[in-house]
């Protein structure tokens, strides 16, 4: 969960990417201050617009868009797949887009993992050897690669398949080779690419109940690219919604429901079934003595859970939180409740 | 009516006509005149060519080697030593592939020098036939199943029973040592231009012109390089089979997601573990059918490659050509074309086999199939041994048939011939008679008649048309080349056989791929005889029409047809089979009859493909026509042809060659500039 005195581990300061031949002059040339209007007419295509934001240790960060909003060509010049045109990326610290090859590659192989859209597994080779490609790759001997890519296969529940290719297994446990790939070399960053967009929407639901599993157990710091704003809004400590290029609003999901920063964030946020994404903490009112009701309600549940107790009551509820033994941190009007959920 | 002019195709064409006629009959035929015939102004190429060649193999850089012979130093130019010191690599693993098929001692004496030589001992004895059957039964179970082990083994117990054993092999020898290193070649080639843009466009425009040169003119400059025999055959094979491995290297690379080069990246591989450990075996299947095509290309070549003195079926398919043995030529090709099929399916099966898991097995149950092998020719080598006092007059047949000791249908085949001239000479010489004297003649007249300058008006006129300015300047400077050499009036002659016959294929094609293309079960037919007519040497298809139409510009026509109506059909087929289910529903609910539905539904939509089709047809009857100089025609072929024996040939041979490339891509940039508009504007990527 996203602790604001956690260091960060990904930091960006205005990231411009731009695809073109002379993008580079044109930015230059810009002074920060780009039109994608403007590049268009000079040849160019604007994918990141001046992204700044940083990413707490294992904290995940959802970046939201529709196609061609730059989400995934903000994580590729993260993870540098693509050169960013101007901007700083540090990752630990360190400046990832002055790095020479053999520091990148260093980096990849023990910080970094990534997960695709379309899986992207080696269609030689079977689920183990997949697993274990990025140890085999790093150096790592046969028989200690093969032992941790085990590990790992029991990790995602696919034993037993182990010796199976690829294209003997449905898409939900493709992907699960995939995660359990990227996660081979155990890595401290967690890139995932629309992981589960090429997935039915069953299978889609049950493996993002797997992820929160799986973060849950390693804690990485992540990010999450989705089109799916439903997807967002179960994953994310902070979504970052973004539109040709800009980032729109970053925030909390809770923040983003309530308190759309643009016309455009808005629309994804009307039909927002609100009881199933607000935590009580988001809507809650500071201590109130009169509070006389003495049904206790966690500050970190969401909504729905709660509702019928808290309609049914007619007295404002106490709010505490199960992290701190209980103490009362809040008072909850189920009027408010009425207001926050169907009001305008 | 101006504006509508620029936007009607078919008015601009008809005007393009007219004018073209009018200049044609406006221009009167005057040698001394510009308008009718251009001056041959690069007459001397040629000559230039050979004059470098002889300049490169025997002047540029020359170092003193010693002689043992004479015992003194000599001049030699490198040109010369490298390439013979490639010819000697080359023979010594021909005769070795050769010698363990067939026994042998130049092998061992090779190695061991003079020493040796005269013992018995020093004699490599040879895998008997019936292993080498065996051998392939086993590979064929492994690769695909029963179905292909039959196929593979019969196929070549056919070959081994009818005493073509030796010849065989001796082709195979040829394609064994030729195909793995096309395969290196177009491999590293095929890297480095995936990985880099400049050798990318650098080969594209070689390879275009390699792979529409035909074949004969690959072999005189050979001759010059590297003389006569097996080992030039082998070069010349090498040169002509490695662009489409090449061409299949690149694009099976580019075919690759982009998220497996990620994935790769991400995994942290380097450079050379980002090749060889996810991009090369990701590729594999489209690596592995660019090895089938240079299996394909090997075999039609080295056939070729008689005519510089390779051994094998192509040499003795050439004397009994020539010596007019119909009976006896039938039966090598019949042969040829078994080879073909046999090693066709064996590379495909290969191509399509998934890797399967084995880690868990031990080492016998992993090799299990080759374990197998070792053990029948142990059995059958000494079978073989102890059969040998059997039979009589020293020929031990469970060993090795030698040539012509076999069975033989030869006679049979012969008389089938003599009976078909007897029946249908009358008929077939009407036709024959009628279709010399009233359309090819006719034809001919027409295309020597033609003023320059209409030609040039009407093919860079096309070529504004079709794909603006610099279409128009890039046929017209192709065309220009020809014609401004002493060759323009053959060119002529080639090119009006290729209309004719292209023209014949097309409508073929397109006739029967359509009535084809209807149905699922007629579609699968018809695509892989097409496939079986694809996969032998087009030296082949001379056999058939010899035997019917005798030695006659008919008969180079309709073996052409025949030939080019191939790719016609199957991209008409293909084409037409491309067309969305959607579209057939969406036209079924509007009610057209099935007439309807091809006009106005299926032909347009895959016109564009089937286009694509006649550009490879153009290619194909161009390869045929003067590969018929063989029986003789008086087009740019016959030239290629006859400068294989000639002194100073290779200069004539090799432009002339580069001529018939010159109009396979002008044709080709007409077309593929037409189907890459309109595929934009059918929207089909």
């Amino acid at each position: 969960m996203s602790d604001n005195n956690q260091p960060s581990v990904i930091k960006c300061e205005s990231v411009f990417k731009i695809f073109g031949n002379n993008a580079k002059r044109l930015l230059e040339n810009s002074s920060g201050n780009v039109d994608a209007k403007t590049f268009q007419d000079a040849g160019c295509i604007v994918g990141v617009n001046n992204a700044s934001f940083d990413v707490k240790k294992g904290e995940m960060l959802v970046v939201m868009g529709l196609s061609g909003s730059g989400k995934s060509t903000l994580l590729r010049c993260i993870s540098r797949l693509t050169e960013a045109t101007s901007g700083k990326i540090f990752i630990d610290g360190d400046d990832l887009l002055t790095m020479n090859n053999k520091e990148l590659i260093e980096l990849r192989r023990n910080k970094m993992g990534m997960v695709f859209q379309n899986f992207a597994l080696l269609p030689h080779k079977t689920v183990l050897e997949n697993i274990a490609f990025p140890l085999q790759i790093k150096g790592t001997n046969t028989n200690e690669s093969i032992a941790k890519a085990m590990e790992m296969v029991e990790l995602v529940g696919l034993k037993g398949r182990e010796n199976y290719f690829p294209r003997e297994l449905s898409g939900g446990q493709q992907q699960r080779v995939g995660i359990a790939r990227s996660l081979a070399v155990e890595p401290d960053i967690w890139f995932l690419d629309e992981p589960f967009s090429a997935l039915d929407p069953l299978i889609r639901k049950e493996m993002q109940d797997e992820f929160l599993r799986l973060q849950g157990v390693l804690k990485k710091t992540i990010m999450f690219v989705t089109h799916d704003f439903d997807e967002a809004l179960r994953l994310a400590d902070r979504i970052a919604i973004m539109k040709d290029g800009i980032i729109e609003q970053l925030d909390t999901p809770d923040n983003i429901v309530l308190n759309p920063a643009t016309e455009y964030v808005k629309k994804f946020t009307e039909d927002v079934p609100r009881e199933k994404v607000l935590k009580i903490e988001s809507i809650m009112d500071p201590i109130d003595s009169n509070a006389s009701s003495n049904i206790e309600i966690s500050k970190d549940a969401i909504i729905e859970t709660l509702a019928e107790s808290i309609l049914n009551s007619k007295e404002i509820l106490k709010v505490v939180d199960a992290n701190k033994n209980n103490e009362i941190v809040g008072s909850l009007d189920p009027a408010k409740v009425i207001k926050v959920l169907f009001g305008k | 009516m101006l504006n509508n002019f620029k936007k009607s195709k078919p008015q601009q064409f008809s005007f393009l006509i007219l004018i073209f006629l009018f200049l044609y009959f406006i221009v009167p035929e005057d040698e001394n005149s510009l308008l009718w015939r251009l001056p041959p102004l690069l007459k001397d190429i040629p000559a230039f060519i050979n004059y470098l060649l002889d300049n490169l193999m025997f002047n540029w850089l020359t170092i003193p080697v010693y002689d043992p012979d004479w015992g003194m130093y000599e001049d030699q130019a490198i040109v010369r030593l490298i390439t013979r010191s490639i010819s000697d690599f080359l023979l010594f693993l021909i005769i070795f592939i050769r010698e363990f098929f067939l026994g042998g001692m130049q092998t061992i004496s090779s190695l061991t020098g003079d020493s040796l030589k005269g013992l018995k001992l020093a004699y490599l004895p040879a895998i008997p036939w019936t292993a080498v059957i065996m051998g392939l039964f086993i590979l064929g179970y492994k690769l695909q199943g029963l179905s292909l082990a039959l196929i593979a083994s019969l196929g070549f117990f056919y070959v081994s029973v009818f005493g073509q054993w030796e010849p065989t092999m001796e082709t195979l020898s040829l394609v064994l040592v030729t195909a793995p290193i096309c395969f290196i070649l177009g491999l590293f080639f095929g890297i480095l231009g995936y990985l880099s843009k400049k050798v990318e466009t650098t080969l594209q425009p070689i390879l275009n012109v390699a792979q529409t040169m035909p074949h004969f003119s690959y072999l005189v400059p050979i001759i010059v390089f590297f003389g006569v025999g097996d080992h030039a055959g082998a070069v010349a094979t090498i040169i002509f089979a490695t662009p489409p491995m090449i061409r299949l290297t690149i694009l099976g690379l580019r075919k690759i997601s982009p998220e497996i080069v990620e994935s790769g990246l991400m995994s942290g591989c380097n450079r050379f573990q980002l090749l060889f450990r996810v991009l090369i075996p990701t590729a594999r299947r489209d690596i592995l059918i660019g090895v089938n095509q240079v299996i394909m290309q090997c075999l039609a070549m080295t056939t070729i490659a008689a005519f510089i003195g390779a051994k094998g079926l192509g040499f003795n398919l050439k004397v009994a050509l020539n010596g007019l043995k119909i009976g006896k030529a039938a039966e090598i090709g019949i042969c040829v074309v078994i080879i073909a099929v046999v090693l066709d399916k064996l590379s495909l099966a290969w191509a399509n086999k998934q890797k399967d898991y084995f880690a868990n097995l031990s080492f016998f149950q992993r090799n299990k199939a080759f374990v197998y092998f070792l053990f029948l020719t142990l059995i059958l080598g000494i079978i073989a041994y102890f059969s040998a006092s059997y039979f009589e007059e020293g020929i031990n047949f469970l060993y090795l048939i030698p040539f012509g000791k076999g069975l033989t249908i030869a006679p049979l085949l012969d008389a089938g011939v003599d009976w078909i001239w007897e029946t249908f000479f009358y008929y077939l010489n009407i036709f024959n008679k009628f279709l010399i004297t009233y359309v090819l003649f006719v034809m001919r007249d027409a295309y020597l008649g033609m003023p320059v300058v209409s030609t040039f008006f009407l093919i860079m006129g096309a070529g504004y048309i079709i794909g603006g300015i610099r279409s128009c300047l890039i046929v017209g400077g192709l065309i220009l080349f020809i014609a401004l050499s002493e060759y323009w009036n053959r060119a002529l002659i080639t090119a009006y056989m290729a209309t004719f016959a292209v023209g014949i294929s097309a409508i073929n094609g397109i006739i029967v791929g359509s009535l084809c293309a209807r149905n699922e079960i007629s579609t699968k037919i018809i695509l892989s005889i097409c496939d079986f007519f694809q996969t032998f040497p087009s030296f082949i298809y001379l056999i058939p029409v010899i035997l019917l139409f005798g030695i006659t510009d008919t008969s180079v026509m309709i073996a052409a047809i025949a030939y080019a109506s191939v790719p016609a059909t199957r991209y008409t087929v293909e084409g037409l089979r491309s067309v969305p289910p959607s579209l057939h529903d969406a036209g079924s609910m509007s009610g057209v009859s099935n007439l309807q539905r091809w006009i106005s539904i299926e032909f347009p939509l895959a016109l564009p493909h089937i286009m694509l089709g006649l550009n490879q047809t153009v290619i194909f009857a161009l390869m045929m026509i003067v590969l018929g100089a063989l029986i003789g025609t008086e087009d740019l072929g016959q030239i290629i042809m006859g400068s294989l024996s000639r002194p100073g040939g290779a200069g004539i041979g090799f432009t002339l060659g580069i001529f018939v490339s010159f109009i396979c891509l002008a044709v080709d940039n007409l077309i593929r500039t037409w189907t890459d508009e309109r595929k934009k504007l059918l929207g089909i990527s």
